[in-house]
């Protein structure tokens, strides 16, 4: 196989958003990352495929800053966060975390609380960004609900009297509340029924469209990514094999497993 | 007449790791492309006509050569270029036209037409109407640009297809068979539009099963047949 | 010289109940929570002959800070009469020598509670109250760990989302007792479970007031001239209980906070809860010569 090496960007001149460099994470034995670099560019929907155990979700818990790695480092392009992420102290990766980067779990436990009310949780990102004007709450709470396309007669129900696909509009909803640079999508519409997964899918493209939000998006779902994704990195275990645009990857992959994972999952 | 593509000794071939097998489409191949000039790709079956196109829009990773793009920005070689690079050609230079429509679910007919236009940064009213005109002027029914095209016949997904991929005038243009199953009315319209979007600069580079539909269009006829070049079955190697 | 000179003679038990080093302990805990406003502090509660849960925490502040010359008043939910209180205080007498009293103006230590006097204390007494919670973040962080992480982070965020829901799901701030009251604009604790109305009195006091919780083994202090603000939001005031107009059925006082006591008709009448200064009231009304202290309520408005 001879595949050309590409040139680094030349008409895109902005920096990337997202930049991760040789990022690398052992627990004991089992090595969850090796070397792992990844870029997005502003308003880029990065998509990251692979198995079970690849890694894909161990990188995008780097990205929320919930883990570090042994060695590697993280910038984002933002103002007021120069430098290695991975280097700041707990609060200032907590501050950073809940006012510039939204996470939506495929586990909604993980990410909403279950017995507040829906709004709450969209509300209690804004609190922690301290505002504290209840009106505001209320009103900025109700934007980002009917921006997820969340039903606002039922703005006040807690998560847990909710469908999963509702949930993850709750998440969505509390991720996007502060506007944020980066929109991290794990596995988010995993475990949901066909035609709620395109309902929710639809509602992501168009946020990502109006708001030209930078996201990376993690699944094991091919066709949610082809969706999705800008661009793709094919992970296994621990590494990265292949990058590229989204119809390249999935139409003319190069590497074997990628061909493999193609041809097994269309 | 001004330079738009530049293809030199451009090579495409697939390695199909599972199979341990290695098929060749096509080997340097060279040609250029000027502004306002349509150009017919022809050749027998599996010579690689489609595989071209999609290697030139970088769907397809070439294998060796250079396709050089007289960008906006000067000269750029578009099977060494960085991926965003790409992507943000697609989004303003260069277009493709297939015969597949790309529809998602609750998005409907004009917003689908409408979405490059908003993109490009046009506002939504705006984009809207000329979406409505486009729909209009490809036979789409006035009833149906509310509905959503993943329900349509697939005549009616490919006029919103054909009205969505050429509502933006691009510098190049690549086509890939866009008047298969198109009723005559719609392929009139598709030659009139093509022929405006020639008429304003646009470089075109189309693979049709029927050239005389766009006969009247084409400046130079490239023929891909090669002499004793390995069979390529398309519909195995677009995997 | 033999040995028996250099030690201390034979005693039944320590003076204060406590001995030595347990107060030690206490008083170092208690300098500590003093400098950082509004801060738990850990210490080894000890064993006291009485239940966990019963005020053993305020029990062992009083009894560190006790000495013969303290005067000890010790209310249960503003009433000096009751078992609890009449008990402790009787403790706290015979294990110290210290006089006890009833009148809030002439006490020097005071333990209390769910409740803060009426009269104004001064800044030559000390108020001592009962805490069962001290952990304001257990309701919204059931994890230790974490909530200590957040209080590290003045992270209190969870705090204003509680009162978010109680508004939303009732119209209003439901947080009765025990209300989150940032103090010294740093640390958010649970003033224990003194009512709304009392929360005001601890702003900016001239006395100290030390909360300490036996079962949970933590004390912290408001120290005197220090602001403790009740959470709220910037478009929903912090409101007391609506007692203002409330008068007592006995003593006829009017504009403090009142006990509710259902009648067998439906009704309710009210009674002063602060017992001592509904005693005062009826003596002034049958002509005894009574002294009252400056309120911190002036006709049911705070002042």
């Amino acid at each position: 196989m001879t595949t050309m090496t590409l040139e680094p960007p030349r008409l895109v001149r902005t920096k990337p958003l997202l930049e991760i460099r040789d990022v690398s994470r052992s627990y004991g034995e089992v090595r969850a990352l090796h070397k792992v670099s990844a870029t997005a560019y502003p308003g880029e929907v990065l998509g990251i495929v692979g198995e079970s155990g690849s890694g894909k979700s161990t990188l995008l818990r780097m990205m929320n800053l919930e883990e570090l790695p042994d060695s590697g480092s993280y910038h984002l392009d933002l103002p007021d966060t120069p430098g290695d992420l991975f280097e700041l102290d707990r609060f200032a990766r907590r501050m950073l975390c809940a006012t510039r980067i939204g996470i939506v779990y495929q586990n909604p436990h993980l990410g909403l609380l279950m017995k507040h009310s829906s709004s709450g949780n969209v509300a209690e990102r804004l609190l922690i960004a301290g505002e504290r004007r209840f009106g505001v709450l209320r009103e900025k709470a109700r934007e980002a609900l009917s921006a997820s396309e969340f039903p606002l007669e039922r703005l006040d129900a807690p998560p847990i009297e909710l469908s999963g696909g509702m949930q993850q509009r709750v998440q969505l909803a509390k991720a996007i509340a502060l506007e944020p640079a980066l929109l991290l999508l794990d596995e988010p519409t995993t475990g949901l029924d066909v035609s709620v997964q395109a309902l929710l899918l639809d509602t992501l493209k168009r946020l990502q469209q109006e708001r030209k939000i930078t996201m990376v998006i993690v699944s094991h779902d091919l066709g949610v990514i082809r969706t999705l994704a800008d661009r793709v990195m094919v992970m296994r275990r621990g590494e990265v094999v292949e990058v590229g645009l989204a119809d390249q990857v999935f139409q003319d992959p190069q590497h074997p497993y990628t061909q493999q994972l193609v041809h097994a999952k269309l | 007449m001004t330079r738009v593509l530049d293809i030199q000794a451009l090579s495409k071939g697939f390695s199909l790791h599972h199979l341990g097998q290695d098929i060749a489409a096509f080997d340097a191949i060279s040609f250029s492309l000027d502004a306002g000039e349509f150009v017919l790709i022809k050749g027998i079956n599996g010579a690689g006509k489609s595989t071209l196109l999609r290697t030139i829009y970088r769907s397809y990773l070439p294998r060796g050569g250079a396709v050089v793009f007289h960008s906006a920005h000067g000269p750029i070689d578009l099977a060494r270029a960085a991926d965003v690079d790409i992507a943000h050609l697609r989004r303003t230079e260069i277009g493709f036209v297939t015969q597949f429509l790309n529809a998602r679910p609750r998005v409907s007919a004009e917003a689908l037409v409408a979405e490059p236009l908003r993109l490009a940064g046009e506002s939504a009213d705006a984009a809207l109407h000329t979406a409505r005109g486009w729909l209009s002027t490809f036979g789409v029914k006035e009833e149906l640009w509310q509905a959503y095209p993943s329900t349509f016949s697939g005549g009616e997904q490919q006029k919103v297809n054909l009205a969505r991929a050429l509502i933006l005038p691009r510098k190049l243009i690549l086509l890939d068979e866009p008047t298969a199953s198109l009723d005559a009315g719609a392929r009139a319209a598709l030659v009139a539009r093509l022929a405006e979007l020639k008429e304003n600069g646009a470089a075109m580079l189309g693979v049709f099963h029927h050239p005389g539909d766009v006969a009247d269009l084409i400046d130079r006829v490239i023929d891909l047949t090669p002499d004793a070049a390995p069979e390529e079955d398309r519909e195995d190697v677009a995997v | 010289m033999s040995l028996s000179d250099l030690a201390k003679p034979w005693a039944a038990m320590s003076y204060g109940f406590l001995d030595a080093s347990a107060k030690r302990e206490l008083r170092r805990k208690m300098v500590k929570a003093v400098a950082v406003p509004g801060c738990q502090m850990p210490y080894a509660s000890r064993e006291v002959p009485m239940a966990r849960g019963w005020g053993t925490g305020g029990l062992q502040v009083s009894l560190t800070l006790i000495n013969p010359k303290s005067v000890v008043k010790v209310i249960d939910q503003g009433a000096d009469d009751s078992v609890n209180a009449a008990s402790i205080r009787r403790f706290l007498a015979r294990v110290s020598g210290a006089m006890t009293t009833t009148d809030t103006l002439t006490a020097s230590l005071i333990q209390s509670r769910h409740r803060i006097p009426e009269e104004k204390l001064s800044d030559n007494q000390v108020l001592v109250l009962q805490v069962p919670n001290p952990e304001p973040l257990r309701p919204v962080q059931p994890n230790m760990s974490i909530a200590r992480q957040m209080h590290a982070d003045a992270d209190y965020s969870r705090m204003w989302l509680q009162l978010y829901e109680q508004i939303v799901c009732s119209g209003r701030v439901m947080q009765g007792a025990s209300y989150p009251s940032l103090v010294n604009g740093r640390h958010v604790m649970t003033p224990s479970p003194i009512p709304r109305w009392d929360v005001p009195k601890l702003h900016m006091a001239e006395h100290l007031t030390i909360l300490s919780a036996g079962r949970e083994k933590r004390l912290f202090a408001v120290p005197p001239f220090t602001r403790v603000e009740p959470l709220v939001f910037d478009d929903v005031p912090f409101q007391v209980e609506d007692h203002a107009d409330l008068s007592c059925y006995r003593s006829g006082a009017r504009g403090f906070f009142m006990n509710e006591i259902p009648q067998d008709d439906g009704t309710s009448q009210y009674e002063l809860s602060d017992s001592e200064y509904g005693v005062k009231t009826i003596r002034d009304r049958e002509g005894d010569p009574v002294r009252f202290g400056e309120t911190w309520y002036k006709n049911g408005k705070f002042s």
